[in-house]
């Protein structure tokens, strides 16, 4: 609310407030990108997850992070290729 | 005596490892302390200006580590403090000679003689970096509030990490309080929450650095300078005291008048 009032009178955010933001996001790509086994792990516990309930098509699955909709936000994007739906238990 | 050996690190250039290195020292030997400063910086030589002791080297830590004289020989006792000393490196020799095993077998054999070891690191995450980090048990990273060099921290503090190297802490150098008053600079609680770790220490950028680094005196505990009270402090914490953080915004006029009355 606040946010918006300031962008409609013009005013822009701090300078401090933009490296904040900034740095958030780099530091999402730097750390990922050293440490690569960690994308791995993620991987491997969606796939835990899901596998519960669906068979996918785990060689055609992709996992990455990638830019998100707003400027400096960062998104996990996930693209797994269902086969089938398993029947549901109670 | 089995000292803590703590290598004093940055990533980014510039952002203060040798001051924070040489007030460190100064301070703890303030405190009666037994500490030894080993500059690694080879080529770049600069912890002896500091510490006013450029004109009383002998031999250096290329010299030690290949064996041509023992630690002992090269090290360089302080003019005013008798438990301070520094082994300084070479200006000139091959960088190349003093490799990770070589400074961690002279910091085990240096262990016994001290209560503190502090390493001052050479700026980067190559060679360099890696042979000083070898030999110590711990870590502070000194960072500055600006967008690259806590970028670099970052790194740097991934690389401790997988370095197995604990109770990494961190010092905001060079915090301009107007600046940050202004919302124009990141503080240390900004830097603190992206960088999550410990944070010992947020000085601020500070003439009076620069005068007592022309003498050869480090400022620490010189209580008419905020980085001099500031790097004290830190000395404190290492120490295993808990002392508050300093509002550095409030050294205002208020401040000064009740010290020169002795209130504070
Ligand atoms: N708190 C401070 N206030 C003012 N000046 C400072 C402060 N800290 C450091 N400086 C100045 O910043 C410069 C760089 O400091 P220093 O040499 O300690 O950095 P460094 O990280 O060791 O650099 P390098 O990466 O080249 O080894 C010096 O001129 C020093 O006097
Ligand atoms: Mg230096």
């Amino acid at each position: 609310m606040f946010d918006a009032l300031r962008k409609l009178f013009g005013e822009k955010e701090s300078s401090k407030d933009t490296a904040r933001r900034r740095l958030q996001f780099v530091l999402v790509h730097d750390r990922a990108s050293v440490q690569p086994e960690i994308m791995d792990k993620i991987r491997e516990e969606i796939i835990g997850v899901i596998s519960k309930y669906m068979d996918i098509e785990r060689q055609n699955m992709e996992i990455t992070l990638a830019n998100g909709d707003k400027d400096n936000s960062v998104a996990l994007v996930a693209n797994i290729p269902v086969s089938r739906m398993k029947h549901g238990k109670r | 005596m089995r000292a803590e050996i703590i290598v004093i690190t940055s990533g980014k250039g510039g952002v203060g490892k040798t001051t924070t290195t040489a007030n460190i020292g100064v301070g703890l030997a303030m405190n009666d302390k037994k500490v030894a400063l080993i500059d690694t910086d080879t080529g770049l030589r600069n912890l002896d200006l500091l510490l006013g002791l450029e004109n009383r080297i002998m031999y250096d830590l290329v010299d030690v580590t290949e064996g041509r004289v023992p630690y002992k020989k090269a090290l360089v006792k302080h003019k005013k403090f008798e438990k301070l000393f520094l082994l300084p490196t070479s200006q000139v020799k091959d960088k190349s000679s003093v490799n990770p095993e070589a400074l961690m077998k002279l910091c085990d054999e240096m262990r016994e003689e001290f209560d503190y070891i502090l390493i001052d690191c050479p700026a980067g995450i190559e060679q360099g970096f890696q042979t000083a980090i070898a030999g110590a048990d711990t870590a502070i990273v000194v960072t500055m509030p600006e967008i690259s060099a806590v970028r670099d921290a970052d790194k740097i503090i991934g690389e401790l990490g997988r370095a197995d190297k604990e109770n990494i802490k961190l010092i905001v150098n060079r915090i301009r309080p107007q600046m940050v008053e202004q919302g124009d600079m990141l503080d240390m609680d900004d830097i603190n929450d992206i960088l999550s770790i410990t944070c010992i220490g947020q000085v601020p950028d500070d003439e009076k650095v620069v005068t007592s680094t022309n003498r050869g005196e480090p400022v620490v505990g010189n209580e008419d300078s905020l980085a001099g009270r500031a790097y004290m402090n830190v000395v404190r914490r290492i120490l295993g005291e808990d002392v508050p953080f300093m509002d550095l915004r409030k050294d205002s006029f208020f401040r000064r008048i009740k010290r020169a009355f002795g209130m504070n």
